[in-house]
């Protein structure tokens, strides 16, 4: 009981430094990179006077250290400052902008995994067929094809050209302010509101860049299932279950799955951190208002709050994974006590 | 094993989640109901006496009305808005606008000289960024309440520190720092001292067509028909959606998804041509992409060299190759389009003109330098075509591409040597430009005022009273005059290469009539807008 603890406690220390270690390297590089963050609060054309005193207001006369003491303090009394840009609360700005990133993210993963997972186990099965090089191929072009050109193909062929999926933007015009946020993921506050017609608009607004997100991750995945698997099915327990008769089907998904199911785990909570990071490009031809776009523009200005806000809210969610990461290993690894 | 049925099930699940959007109606956006595709991130503040960014600036414009508009079609005039007439005194320093009566603001109640007085007053008061545009007449926080009054109902009084041209005065309360604001609305919502900034941020209290409903930043803009405003048409609401990309606006626009598309680039224009289904409509902009040459470098002092400079760039042959519909060649400081402007052009290519004048300058085998410019276009294009041009001549350029903001940075910390850079202009006034280009009294590093000629090291006493000449002058013909002489010179004595001028283009469908596009982005205007 009491080493539980103790590994517990030691864990949560090292989320603590990793965090810790995290607003100090953002807040540093910030605050040394070549941009001014008060031309972000009042623009070039600015007189001098303005300028000093806003230089003055965001506190950037002090030195570096004395900034960064601020701040700590700020963030431990959960005060992630302002953004200078919006005017709003760095929280509330997060609170805003990420559920869109994770509606769009959480769906994107589900469908990686549904389709990449058995594609890669089919590739292993078959490996050097036909079958294999084909899913080779369509992964390959999951790496190869940059996001924006796909994104933009997509756009054009099913919303311009064939007229079948809604254009970019999160939701239709008609819908937009009519559904109260509750969760922050549209498609739930649809249902929540009870409005079938605005959750199927919020539907097939998600349905390019979810197909378009989930492509690029389907191929990491798909690529990595099927090299655990044929690395499973090399073992000598499967020559043992081929041996005793069993069905081809029942060796693989009974036998061989569950020893690289745990490998999985791992592969799809970094797919999905990397997913809740944001998909700038994707984001970016979708007009999606989420974290990436937020982060980059807050980056490009110098505006500082946002950035430390964003990567310590990103941090923690790599943390958070690989934390549960971790607790499925015990859990589904008997080898790991 | 898993079986192909297996598969091919699992793989349903793509077209079973693309079905739902068939069964979506995707109709063109309704007829009371304007939808505009644009970049909305340049904004920070829509309080019309602090933000002083163009898209915030353009929003602001449609929300609130001034004393005085300039008048879109003639630059050299100024129209009455709220105020019906003005008079100045004698001396040049006592200014009265009686007010226009009937006006009401969006809650319905009268737009009042009282109101005209408080929002003069707070612009000077809160003292943010456009301030200087007000305060530049001696307005400060001590003396606003003394120097700007309303003596009755209908009468506002402002009082200058010094003899003031009443065109430069009008000019200036034209722009959005001298927006009118309902004193009640933003004393009500006030917050300690901050005269109602906070709420106003995000809230609107004019007397425009328009009214604030809803800003949410990077993500859309709404605005509704003040009921109590002066709109006719049948638009009952706005909507502005941010979208980055070019591309994503001009599909959107096809689609009929949204009305107006605002920031398409040459490529997308260029495939406009000819497409009968959708309108373009453009108007230069009072902003300016120059090259600005730092006095802080030895070899780029000689006058010559600036000269040189001027004479090796191929102005025409950049503009038709690269930015054909979205910049205009112009080369003086004050932009075509506001009063005083210069149009004509003296420079063209002349690469034997600009070797001999390097030569003449000591460097017959030119130099090596650096160009700062914006990585976002079309300033890469630009800064690889002058690039070429100075090579031609024997000045090899190396291109430093970066962030906008950080090319600012440099500039702003003097560091640069060369910087391809854009400048836009505040107010409808010559001087808005003159002043910062040609009035550096303190060349130090620690200058209490730091003009855009300031950042370059550059100082020149006699443009400098040049300038001051033109702006004091009372006479409005002469002053322009003056201001057109005052551009010549400095073309050809400064160490600022002025090389276009941008324009603003929107994209239609062809049943949206009456928008207006204005010089400043605060006179983009809606106010006469229909959809048939």
């Amino acid at each position: 009981m009491i080493r539980r603890l103790k590994s517990l406690g030691s864990q949560f220390g090292s989320v603590l430094a990793t965090l810790f270690g995290l607003s100090v390297v953002t807040f540093m590089i910030g605050r040394v990179m070549p941009v001014d963050p008060v031309i972000a609060a009042v623009g070039d054309n600015a007189s001098q006077e303005v300028v000093a005193k806003a230089r003055a207001a965001m506190g950037l006369d002090e030195p570096l250290i004395v900034q960064y003491w601020h701040y700590l303090t700020q963030v431990l009394h959960g005060d992630f400052g302002q953004s200078v840009l919006t005017h709003n609360e760095v929280a509330s700005d997060i609170a805003h902008y990420f559920p869109a990133t994770m509606e769009l993210a959480t769906y994107a993963l589900i469908i990686a995994t549904v389709i990449g997972v058995p594609l890669g186990i089919w590739a292993a099965v078959r490996q050097d067929s036909l079958t294999d090089q084909i899913i080779r191929v369509i992964c390959l072009a999951g790496h190869s094809v940059p996001v924006f050109v796909l994104a933009l193909l997509a756009l054009i062929i099913f919303y311009a050209g064939l007229g079948i999926a809604p254009g970019p933007g999160r939701q239709g015009i008609i819908y937009q302010d009519m559904i109260t946020p509750v969760t922050g993921f549209l498609t739930i506050d649809c249902l929540y509101a009870g409005d079938w017609d605005a959750f199927r608009d919020a539907v097939a607004h998600l349905v390019l860049p979810v197909s378009i997100l989930s492509y690029f991750s389907l191929a990491y995945i798909t690529r990595m299932t099927r090299a655990f698997m044929l690395d499973a099915l090399r073992g000598e327990f499967i020559v043992a279950a081929r041996a005793k008769g069993l069905s081809a089907r029942k060796v693989v998904l009974n036998h061989a799955f569950p020893t690289i199911a745990v490998q999985l785990l791992t592969v799809l909570a970094l797919t999905y951190a990397g997913l809740l990071e944001g998909a700038v490009v994707t984001e970016t031809v979708f007009a999606w208002p989420g974290l990436g776009l937020y982060l980059t523009k807050a980056l490009m200005n110098g505006d500082m709050n946002p950035v430390v806000g964003c990567t310590l809210l990103i941090g923690l969610i790599y943390v958070a994974l690989n934390l549960l990461a971790d607790i499925l290993y015990r859990v589904f690894d008997p080898r790991v006590s | 094993m898993i079986s192909r049925r297996n598969f091919l099930a699992a793989s349903a699940v793509f077209p079973t989640l693309s079905y739902l959007s068939w069964t979506s109606a995707f109709a063109a956006t309704p007829k009371n109901v304007l939808v505009v595709a644009m970049q909305l991130d340049n904004m920070t503040s829509l309080d019309p006496h602090e933000g002083f960014e163009s898209v915030g600036a353009e929003i602001c414009g449609n929300m609130y009305h001034k004393l005085v508009a300039p008048n879109l079609e003639d630059p050299d005039k100024v129209d009455p808005q709220i105020a019906e007439s003005w008079t100045a005194s004698e001396d040049g320093k006592t200014f009265t606008f009686k007010i226009r009566k009937g006006l009401k603001f969006s809650s319905g109640a009268p737009v009042t000289a009282e109101d005209c007085a408080f929002s003069l007053q707070r612009a000077v008061k809160l003292n943010k960024s456009p301030a200087f545009i007000i305060t530049q007449f001696g307005f400060n926080a001590d003396n606003a309440e003394t120097a700007i009054t309303a003596p009755d109902a209908d009468t506002v009084v402002l009082k200058t520190e010094n003899p003031t041209a009443l065109g430069l005065l009008l000019y200036c309360l034209s722009a959005n720092v001298g927006a009118i604001i309902e004193k009640k609305a933003a004393l009500d919502h006030a917050e300690g001292d901050d005269l109602g900034n906070a709420w106003l941020r995000q809230n609107s209290a004019g007397s425009g067509e328009f009214m604030l409903k809803i800003w949410r930043a990077s993500d859309s803009v709404v605005l509704l028909k003040n009921p109590n405003g002066d709109y006719k048409g049948n638009i009952e609401r706005i909507i502005m959606r941010h979208i980055v990309d070019p591309s994503s606006q001009l599909l959107m626009l096809k689609q009929g998804d949204v009305d107006i598309a605002r920031n398409l680039l040459t490529e997308q224009l260029k495939g406009l041509e000819g497409d009968d289904s959708i309108k373009l409509m453009q108007k230069s902009t009072a902003s300016i992409m120059l090259m600005s040459l730092n006095q802080a470098v030895e070899k780029l002092q000689n006058p010559k060299v600036w000269e040189a400079f001027k004479w090796a760039v191929g102005y025409h042959a950049m503009q038709k190759n690269i930015v054909p519909m979205t910049y205009v060649v112009h080369q003086a400081i004050v932009p075509e389009g506001l009063p005083g402007a210069y149009n004509e052009n003296p420079f063209e290519q002349d690469l034997e003109k600009a070797k001999a004048l390097l030569a003449e300058a000591g460097y017959p085998d030119g130099f090596e330098i650096e160009i700062d410019h914006y990585s976002a276009p079309p300033y890469p294009d630009i800064a690889q075509a002058i690039q070429a041009d100075l090579g031609k001549i024997g000045i090899k350029v190396t291109l430093l591409a970066a962030e906008n903001r950080q090319v600012l940075t440099k500039m702003r910390a003097r560091k640069h040597q060369v910087a391809l850079s854009s400048w836009g202009t505040d107010y409808f006034d010559p001087n808005s430009n003159v002043d910062v280009f040609c009035i550096n009294h303190d060349n130090s590093d620690d200058a209490t005022t730091r003009p855009f000629c300031w950042r370059s090291h550059f100082q020149d006493d006699k443009i400098a009273k040049m300038a001051e000449d033109a702006r004091d002058e009372p006479d409005p013909e002469t002053r322009i005059k003056k201001y057109v002489e005052l551009q010549k010179y400095y073309m050809n004595n400064s160490p600022f290469v002025v090389m276009m001028q941008s324009s603003v283009v929107a994209a239609m469908r062809p049943n949206v009539e009456g928008v207006r596009l204005g010089t400043l982005p605060d006179s983009h205007s809606y106010a006469g807008t229909s959809k048939a």
